[in-house]
């Protein structure tokens, strides 16, 4: 049974908003640390609270902490000891293995997450910008009471439009494949496969091999916890479109390349589904759009390229131990809208995402490592992740056709990372033994 | 195929030799589990090497034969190690018994270390692993310590030769594919 009065809401659930706001903070004293977090605990929804009162809340809030972030609380090297090591170095420290090298180096990174200062990220999700503004003049107020707690950076949140179902500044559709924890509640679409163990995103439930790994100690900090990915990802919207005009010839040729580094239609429909004609009805039909499979409907790719974003971040069949290796996506889109026909503005827009999961090492870095920047995923030999993959220009995307496949080379980058950290994200019992350190016991 | 895809030359003959502790220090690259053995004509590999427990050489022969019915009624339960060969040999040192453990596989062994993990559990390989000094006892759930064994436990090669160098094992089934379906073809023009 879940303990869902422990487990921070963003696990199991999603906020309705519109916006939201993460900032970044460091702690120069620990006392003001704590301080900060007995306070703000106060305003953080357990998944079971989020659910009693989502109609009437306007406001959801989530807190997580890097590994400095607990040693500025004042959590005792021993304890620390007991986290992955890689929670432990910091996803900057570990950017040869996620890929992030070229531009997409976290030297280059503009929020100052790749500082060790970085200590906790306080994450807004509210359901209009009203709201947005009231809660930043708040929570505004309770820094400056707490002696030594600084912003690093903040980031606010947009929906683009329309508002009428998630997307991307690409305009890819969004929340199509996400996997359901068992005993959450949720039903999984079909194609989505069985509802997972909850030991694969949570700490101390058994996981998917019937145990469960290691929990950092004691207990009461690891338990209905877990590790988030942050992921600060511009999106280059007039490269891509140039690239597309510059690629297809007509209007339905640029929207079939689009659809094939996704791997969907724009409107969310899987090519494997609709592989020759855009079919919007189905791109948003919960119930249809992800139900398919590789190994037999397309093993050499001609509707779903080999190499495309959808078939590298989850192969399904055409993968072994895909139950191990699945990860909760949550986030949202920032920076302005680019109308269809405008000339890029240069201000920087994209997706600013958590990637949640029991493991860091297996799940996310597994993705990043072998999924998204293995040049030969598949036995592609010269290609990366069109999308998120880091491209300096000499890579390759191959579109299987008959009789002769389609080459595309020199492809350039669409996205670049502007930001990343390994978080920890507490139970609300841990979020209470976390603001008492350094009481006396 | 290896040349296209590989930009390298399969059709020369190549070695490699490799500096001493088997890693050439300003290439060293950074795996999710440390530091990755390089790459070379002869695809990636491992030799690992470590004692038996005294008394479990019979395991060793039932093993063998085990893993032989596995791969007879399920041709494709490695396929995830993406292999070219596997060897196991047993030799005495002193009185006492080794085991070497051999591969040649086609990626690094860091980005499929657990889904290997996963697959020795399911197939019994690692029923032999169990018979060694050293192995950890949790490995099922524990692959950073899985991993730190097999680490510690490798003995890298110094010098590795590819009579068809850099070519991976679907290069040469894709190949002997296009061989067959030709020859195929062929007969149906007499």
């Amino acid at each position: 049974m879940l303990e869902f009065g422990d487990i921070q809401h963003i696990l199991l659930t999603r906020a309705p908003a519109l916006t939201g706001r993460y900032e970044f903070l460091s702690f120069r004293n620990p006392a003001g640390g704590r301080a900060w977090l007995t306070a703000i605990r106060e305003k953080v929804h357990s998944a079971k609270s989020m659910r009693e009162s989502v109609e009437k809340d306007k406001r959801w809030i989530t807190v997580a902490f890097t590994c400095n972030g607990l040693r500025a609380l004042g959590v005792n090297e021993t304890t620390l000891a007991t986290f992955p090591e890689e929670f432990r170095e910091g996803m900057a420290e570990r950017s040869a293995v996620l890929g992030d090298t070229g531009a997409n180096d976290p030297a280059h990174w503009v929020d100052k997450t790749a500082s060790p200062d970085l200590h906790a990220i306080a994450i807004l999700f509210a359901r209009d910008i009203a709201e947005r503004g009231r809660c930043v003049i708040e929570h505004g107020r309770l820094l400056a009471e707490c002696q030594g707690v600084e912003v690093l950076s903040s980031l606010d949140l947009e929906a683009t439009p329309p508002f009428d179902y998630a997307h991307d500044h690409f305009g890819y559709r969004d929340r199509l494949s996400q996997p359901v924890i068992e005993g959450s509640g949720d039903e999984p679409t079909p194609g989505s496969g069985a509802p997972l163990k909850a030991g694969e995103f949570i700490l101390g439930y058994p996981d998917e091999t019937g145990s469960g790994s290691a929990l950092p100690q004691p207990e009461i900090l690891s338990r209905n916890g877990s590790f988030m990915a942050y992921r600060r990802l511009e999106e280059h919207v007039g490269r891509f479109r140039d690239f597309l005009r510059e690629n297809g010839r007509t209007p339905g040729e640029q929207e079939l390349l689009a659809a094939k580094f996704m791997g969907r239609w724009r409107s969310g429909a899987p090519l494997t589904l609709a592989p020759d004609k855009d079919d919007p009805a189905l791109g948003a039909d919960s119930q249809r759009n992800n139900n398919f499979n590789y190994k037999h409907d397309d093993p050499q790719g001609y509707a779903v390229p080999l190499g495309s974003h959808m078939r590298r971040m989850n192969p399904r069949d055409t993968a072994v131990n895909m139950n191990r290796r699945r990860m909760i996506r949550r986030g949202a889109t920032y920076g302005p809208h680019l109308p269809e026909g405008t000339p890029d503005d240069g201000k920087e827009r994209g997706i600013a995402a958590f990637v949640i999961c029991a493991s860091l090492i297996r799940q996310f870095e597994f993705a990043q490592n072998v999924w998204v920047n293995d040049r030969n995923f598949h036995e592609l030999g010269n290609e990366r992740d069109p999308i998120i993959g880091t491209q300096d220009g000499t890579l390759e995307f191959k579109i299987p056709k008959r009789p002769i496949r389609r080459k595309i080379t020199g492809l350039p980058a669409f996205t670049t990372v502007r930001g990343g950290a390994y978080f920890f994200l507490p139970g609300l019992k841990a979020l209470r033994w976390l603001a008492a350190q350094g009481k006396p016991s | 195929m290896s040349k296209a895809s590989d930009q390298r030359d399969w059709t020369k003959p190549a070695a490699m030799a490799i500096p001493k502790g088997g890693f050439f220090p300003d290439k060293v690259e950074k795996g999710r589990y440390g530091p990755i053995f390089p790459r070379t004509p002869a695809c990636y590999g491992f030799s690992i090497l470590a004692k038996i427990i005294p008394g479990r050489e019979e395991v060793f022969y039932e093993y063998a034969r085990n893993i032989e019915k596995t791969i007879t009624a399920q041709p494709d339960a490695l396929a995830v190690l993406k292999l070219h060969y596997l060897r196991w040999v047993l030799f005495p040192i002193k009185g006492d018994t080794y085991f070497m453990y051999q591969g040649i596989f086609d990626t690094d062994f860091d980005k499929y270390t657990e889904d290997a993990v996963a697959l020795f559990g399911a197939t019994g390989i690692t029923t032999v692993f169990e018979n060694l000094e050293g192995f950890p006892k949790d490995w099922k759930t524990n692959a950073p310590a899985f991993v730190k064994f097999v680490r510690e436990h490798q003995c890298p090669s110094f010098l590795e030769y590819a009579e068809y160098p850099f070519t991976s094992a679907e290069e040469i089934k894709k190949a002997l594919r296009v061989k067959a379906a030709l020859s195929d073809m062929l007969d149906q023009m007499q």
